[in-house]
């Protein structure tokens, strides 16, 4: 477990979380139930896509508890979904995630912006209005330029460098580069941000984004006053602008939070604050935390991944099932074939590969439906806006459960005949090694494809290098024939951009290191990307996001296998409990209450 | 000594790794967020000092402990007065006080275990040994055999569910608080901690007491005692158990040694923030300034608790006595 | 010193109380081993009057020990079968509670072992071992209990016993060591002592002075001692009578001038031939008794010396097949042989006593 922790600070192979129980996914992903309750009282799934246990009742100590710690609380340090869902409760962004549950959750509302960005110059310029009268902890005002300033400390320094660098990638750079606030002292900063006046704040892009209300939803637009920002050591320090003020946080052992005195509430239309008190305990036992949600003396595990494996049955009782959620989790696992691996360069083979594919064993392998997921045939997981349901290589199961059905297996050697290897061929399937999961389903889809001749011998290497010196490296994987590879992705924000861009955008092919696999570099498949970001239109763009998805399975690049789900458990006490989407399918923390 | 506690344990956490192939790239990638930029990565070495040659990185550490460190968080420059054990990697708190904010945690679950399992396993083993063969002395020996075999993780999540969850008698996990907060809270806190790792080692010390006080008792100075006309209580408590203290001593000073470099299951376990879960977690994130100094100050400790118990040699066996 | 009888005869467990300052019956002392039931003591009857010293002899194994210990009740009664009788003062032992037995022990019967180096508690001091020693049969605070163990100290003729008092058993030579032993087993004057090997582990010139201190001491106290030794020279130089054990029995009971001078068992003969004596020729001076001392677990059939008896086939079968029962050959003078004792006095005057 801990060496799986060694790479979540470093989410790009979200992959590389997926498999680890404590894995808090990328920011973006989830949610979506497959059997939300039904009625009006809570239930198995309740929460999937409803608020369950609503409640205006303030008061009370919220209890949580993780079994790890932040990687940073340092709002514009931080990277994991659930650090980013529970800073909201002491900063408020410019927008952020609609505390609501399913496919409305995905929607970006307003926060310190008194409205949605708005967009000039075809989509590289964005302007905010912050809302007047929101105030510090301290008593001061929350002005435009210290969201400049927090976006600034964030990217662009060399000390605070475990958030994401999305503002640095699209804002219009300075010249020569800029190189921080810390370095460069000048009162300008980053000239692509304008502070007209305090309650305005305007970015420059360098080349269209439509999807620019969704950064602003990172917490990197928590606003910093300058003068407090005292560089990493700041994380013990912060300065509040939400409705709790931090009052301790000790790494690696606790944070409490209180009502923050200075806190409006008719300055923040979406915050309830109900509790008086939270208190979160980092570095719990994993398993305590679970019976101890069970025994009532704990109230959440802000994790959001699920329960321990041990805790399963405990919780699937008749008596704790209707207190539980399985949402799906972000994130997809999936097997890319390397275009350049021969025969894989042939698309008749690819398929072949597509049909042949036994998901339903590699879903066995994983944990099975609850804690492993649904079997996939997106690239898209339902959880992400711009997923569309279709299966371009439709598989049925012989009936008796011995994999699949002669008519699948049948279709894969009719395109293994078409692509000039009717009685199949040979190449290498990697998973990581420290994976065991991961290694066991690529032994099931070994078994599966065995069945039309197609022998693949498994290759492992460790987590920590698979993508940097390995996978991610495409002269490695031509000169070793690594023809099959599995792994996981989530994204960074909700969106079928935000999941797509780094998995099968040509360009994000690189020398090592890079998520792009298969190096589909389909030149449609890039236009079409650059062409939907830049698109205002949000329902032609989530159309934009199916086809593009519909286009890759096309060229049978990449083979779905699961959408990643979780089970959740929810203790009776709490209230205001929903799954959020806009995390990757946890629970929103931002108006959590607790009945006494 | 301390010198060469920390050549070693420099040497073998930032010189093993590179021997094993990691590169000084990937350890600064870690503290990098997802998809880390070379520009990032360079930056971060920098930051950490991971460009230096290894030989550097040492001088500079020993120039910490002697001089004190200045550490540059950013807009603000924080200074570690010597002796400092540097910054931690992954979290950028100065080593020593991180370390001295754990140890009381670690310090009073091991003094309080250490108690509890030296009265009971002593107690234990005398009995046993004076009651060789009987049905007490199997069940002892029996239940001291599950103690041993019984890793911490599972009797202590089982008396968490037992003692804490079911009977509401101790409070649960993570509800250790600080002695000077709240001394009885503490207390309670601590009981199932204390039980349950004293089990453990309880169990290895009635075994090592029985034997020893099987031996013992075939002394002549027993029998010596027992035909000065000497009650049989006299003669185990005061003959035969100080006699057979020394080898036990022997052990204790080396698992207390131990144990207060972190009780690492017991601690994960209980969500006890001292030593051992730190070194746990610094170890996971890589945290070679903290994973030294966690090291070092455990290595120490040994090396104190060694020569304590070299000078309790000397109380306990007045042969041992110098001059 | 054969002046007096020695009281010695096979009582024969009547339960009655004895005469005799300590008499012990028919005592049998088993130890039952995996290995089977080892017959430490076999059936051992002796007598013992105040002011006398009783010499038990015998090879390592004999029982000589285990007798010592059986009439101190220090035998673990969950691992040792102890019978027969023990009277001291009119009080039965093997019967007795072991508290009782235990009030007894220091107090009116002590014993001094061995080794002095083992048998003290090496992390206690001298003084200390003696005060516990006393204060546990008398209850005096500890400022006086450490005078007695001063003066005591002194008595066993320990210099500066102020200062010696407080070392540890370690810091003194062995004599002295074996003094200060003494000196604790004499603490509450008891009025039986057994020295079991006292001088065994001690220089020669220091044998002589420990010999001496325990005649004077005993003469000064009247005590009735048991000295256990296979040191016949210390049985000659100390006690008035002998009793030779062999495979846990007596095999022959006498006054020490009988014992040297007229023994009828061969296997005292045997152990007088072992005793090394200056005025002979080097080559002759020394005739080991062939063999070892038989298994206790297997006692030979018959008589137990007979695997090693020269003279066992004067008797036809009956060495081999009849244990011999201990009689009185001549008054005051008792030995298990079967053989006639007109034979077993030729054979010492013309075989034996020339050799040695």
């Amino acid at each position: 477990m801990n060496g799986v922790r060694l790479h979540m600070n470093k989410m790009r192979p979200i992959a590389a979380l997926a498999a680890g129980a404590l894995a808090a996914a990328g920011l973006a992903a989830c949610g979506g139930g497959d059997s939300g309750g039904s009625g009006s009282g809570p239930g198995y799934g309740a929460a999937i896509d409803k608020i369950v246990n609503q409640s205006d009742k303030k008061g009370g100590t919220l209890r949580l508890a993780m079994s790890d710690d932040f990687d940073a609380p340092d709002p514009g340090n931080q990277y994991y979904a659930w650090d980013q869902n529970f800073s909201r409760l002491y900063g408020r962004g410019l927008m952020t995630f609609k505390p609501a549950a399913g496919k409305d959750s995905l929607n970006v509302i307003p926060d310190l912006a008194t409205a949605p960005g708005q967009m000039a110059d075809g989509g590289k310029t964005w302007t905010y209005k912050l809302r007047t009268g929101v105030k510090y902890d301290d008593g001061t005002t929350v002005t435009s330029k210290d969201v400049k300033y927090a976006v600034e400390r964030s990217n662009f320094t060399d000390e605070l460098q475990l958030g994401p660098k999305y503002f640095k990638t699209y804002l219009v750079d300075n010249k020569p580069a800029y190189k921080g606030p810390y370095k460069d002292k000048s009162d300008e900063g980053l000239k692509s941000i304008e502070t007209p006046d305090d309650n305005t704040i305007v970015f420059h892009l360098s080349k269209p984004f439509a999807e620019f209300d969704y950064l602003v939803a990172m917490s990197q637009t928590i606003p910093v006053p300058k003068a407090k920002d005292t560089g990493l050591k700041y994380e013990s320090s912060i300065v509040s602008s939400g409705p709790y003020k931090v009052d301790n946080y000790t790494r690696g052992k606790s944070m409490t939070l209180s009502r923050n005195p200075n806190w409006d509430p008719s300055t923040d239309p979406i915050r309830k604050a109900l509790p008086d008190r939270i208190e979160l305990q980092l570095k719990q036992n994993a398993d305590d935390i679970d019976n101890r949600l069970l025994a009532g003396s704990l109230d959440m595990d802000v994790a959001g991944v699920g329960v321990q494996s041990g805790t399963q049955p405990k919780v699937l009782t008749p008596q704790q099932k209707p207190y539980t959620d399985n949402p799906i989790q972000g994130y997809l696992r999936f097997m890319s074939l390397n275009q350049h691996v021969k025969p894989l360069d042939n698309i008749h083979c690819r398929i072949a590969v597509q049909y042949a594919t036994d998901k339903v064993a590699a879903q066995t392998a994983y944990g099975g439906p609850l804690a492993g997921g649904d079997v996939a045939t997106t690239i898209l997981p339902p959880s992400v806006a711009g997923y569309r349901k279709f299966d371009l290589y439709p598989q049925k199961q012989a009936s008796g459960g011995n994999g699949l059905d002669q008519a699948t297996l049948a279709k894969a050697k009719q395109e293994l005949a078409a692509c000039g290897q009717p009685n199949g061929f040979s190449t290498k399937i990697s998973a990581r090694s420290d994976r065991p999961k991961e290694v066991a389903m690529a032994q099931a889809i070994q078994q599966g494809l065995k069945k039309v001749g197609i022998n693949v011998s498994i290759v492992q290497w460790p987590a920590g290098d698979y993508f940097n010196k390995y996978v991610g490296v495409p002269n490695y994987v031509h000169q070793h024939g690594v023809g099959m590879m599995l792994m996981a992705w989530a994204a960074d924000w909700p969106t079928g951009y935000g999941f797509l861009s780094q998995i099968v955008d040509g360009r994000a092919i690189k020398p090592s290191g890079g998520n792009n696999l298969a190096e589909e570099d389909n030149p449609k498949v890039n236009d079409a990307l650059d062409q939907a970001i830049a698109n205002p239109d949000k329902a032609a763009r989530m159309k934009a996001y199916g086809d593009i998805d519909q286009m890759v399975m096309q060229d049978a690049v990449e083979v779905p296998l699961i959408y990643a789900k979780a089970l959740l458990y929810r203790p009776k006490r709490v209230t205001n409990v929903g799954i959020t989407m806009g995390y990757g399918g946890m629970y929103d923390y931002l108006n959590m209450g607790v009945e006494k | 000594m301390l010198l060469l506690i920390t050549l070693v344990t420099f040497g073998i956490f930032f010189g093993l790794p590179k021997l094993a192939g990691q590169t000084t790239d990937q350890l600064a990638a870690s503290y990098v967020g997802k998809a880390p930029t070379q520009e990032a990565i360079e930056a971060t070495k920098e930051r950490l000092g991971l460009d230096k040659p290894i030989v550097v990185q040492y001088g500079n550490y020993l120039k910490g402990i002697v001089a004190g460190e200045d550490f540059k968080a950013g807009p603000v420059t924080d200074h570690c007065p010597a002796p400092c054990l540097g910054y931690s990697f992954r979290t950028s708190q100065p080593v020593l006080p991180t370390l001295m904010d754990r140890a009381p945690a670690t310090l009073g679950l091991a003094v309080g275990a250490a108690i509890v399992w030296l009265v009971a396993g002593v107690a234990t083993g005398v009995v046993s040994a004076l009651k060789r063969g009987s049905i007490w002395d199997r069940a002892a020996m029996v239940v001291a055999l599950s103690g041993v075999s019984l890793p911490i993780y599972f009797t202590g999540l089982v008396s968490l569910a037992l003692f804490s969850y079911k009977l509401g008698i101790f409070p649960g996990g993570g509800s250790y608080v600080g002695f000077s907060q709240d001394p009885v809270k503490w207390f309670e806190s601590l009981v199932l901690p204390w039980v349950t790792l004293a089990f453990l080692y309880a169990a290895m010390y009635a075994r090592l007491t029985r034997a020893g006080m099987l031996e013992t008792m075939n002394e002549d100075y027993i029998r010596t005692a027992r035909a000065k006309g000497l009650p049989e209580k006299t003669v185990i408590t005061r003959h035969a158990l100080r006699a057979s203290l020394t080898p036990i001593l022997t052990v204790f000073g080396l698992d207390f040694g131990l144990l207060i470099g972190g009780a690492v299951l017991t601690e994960n376990t209980f969500s006890i923030p001292g030593l051992g879960q730190l070194a746990i977690s610094s170890i996971g994130t890589g945290d070679l300034p903290m994973v030294l100094g966690v090291t070092t100050l455990a290595a120490t400790f040994i090396v104190v608790i060694n020569l304590v118990v070299d000078l309790l040699y000397a109380v306990i066996d007045p042969r041992v006595r110098l001059g | 010193m054969t002046d007096t009888t020695p009281a010695a005869g096979p009582a024969t467990g009547s339960g009655d109380a004895p005469t005799a300052f300590l008499e012990v019956r028919d005592l049998k002392i088993h130890f039952p081993t995996d290995d089977g039931l080892v017959k430490s003591v076999d059936g051992l009857s002796f007598q013992l009057e105040k002011g006398r010293t009783l010499g038990i002899v015998g090879e390592s194994g004999s029982g000589k020990s285990v007798t010592s210990l059986g009439v101190l009740g220090l035998h673990n009664r969950h691992n040792a079968n102890v019978s027969g009788e023990i009277w001291l003062d009119g009080q039965e032992l093997v019967g007795a509670s072991p508290a009782d037995v235990r009030r007894l022990r220091g107090r009116k019967m002590a014993m001094i072992f061995q080794d002095p180096l083992s048998s003290m508690h090496p992390f206690y001091t001298v003084g200390a071992q003696i005060i516990e020693a006393y204060r546990v049969h008398n209850d005096v605070s500890k400022q006086v209990a450490r005078k007695h163990a001063i003066d005591m100290l002194g008595r066993v003729g320990i210099p500066k016993p102020d200062k010696r008092v407080d070392d540890y058993p370690h810091q003194f030579s062995g004599g002295m060591r074996q003094r200060a032993m003494i000196a604790m087993a004499l603490s509450c004057d008891p009025e039986l002592l057994i020295a079991d090997e006292p001088t065994t582990a001690l220089d020669v010139t220091v044998q002589a002075q420990i010999l001496d201190l325990i005649r004077d001491l005993q003469e000064e106290f009247n005590s009735a001692v048991i000295m256990i030794t296979h040191d016949l020279g210390v049985v000659a130089e100390l006690s008035d009578d002998i009793l030779v054990m062999y495979a846990g029995r007596c095999a022959e009971y006498a006054s020490v001038e009988d014992a040297f001078h007229r023994p009828l068992h061969p296997y005292t003969w045997g152990l007088l031939g072992s005793m090394p004596r200056l005025d002979r020729e080097r080559t002759e001076r020394l005739m080991p008794i062939k063999g070892t001392p038989p298994s206790l677990i297997n006692v030979p059939q018959g008589c137990a010396f007979n695997p090693r008896c020269a003279y066992k086939d004067l008797n036809g079968d009956k060495s081999t097949t009849v244990r011999p029962e201990l009689v009185e050959a001549v008054p005051g003078h008792k030995v298990a042989c079967h053989l006639p004792l007109e034979k077993k006095q030729e054979i010492w005057e013309s075989e034996i006593r020339p050799k040695l």
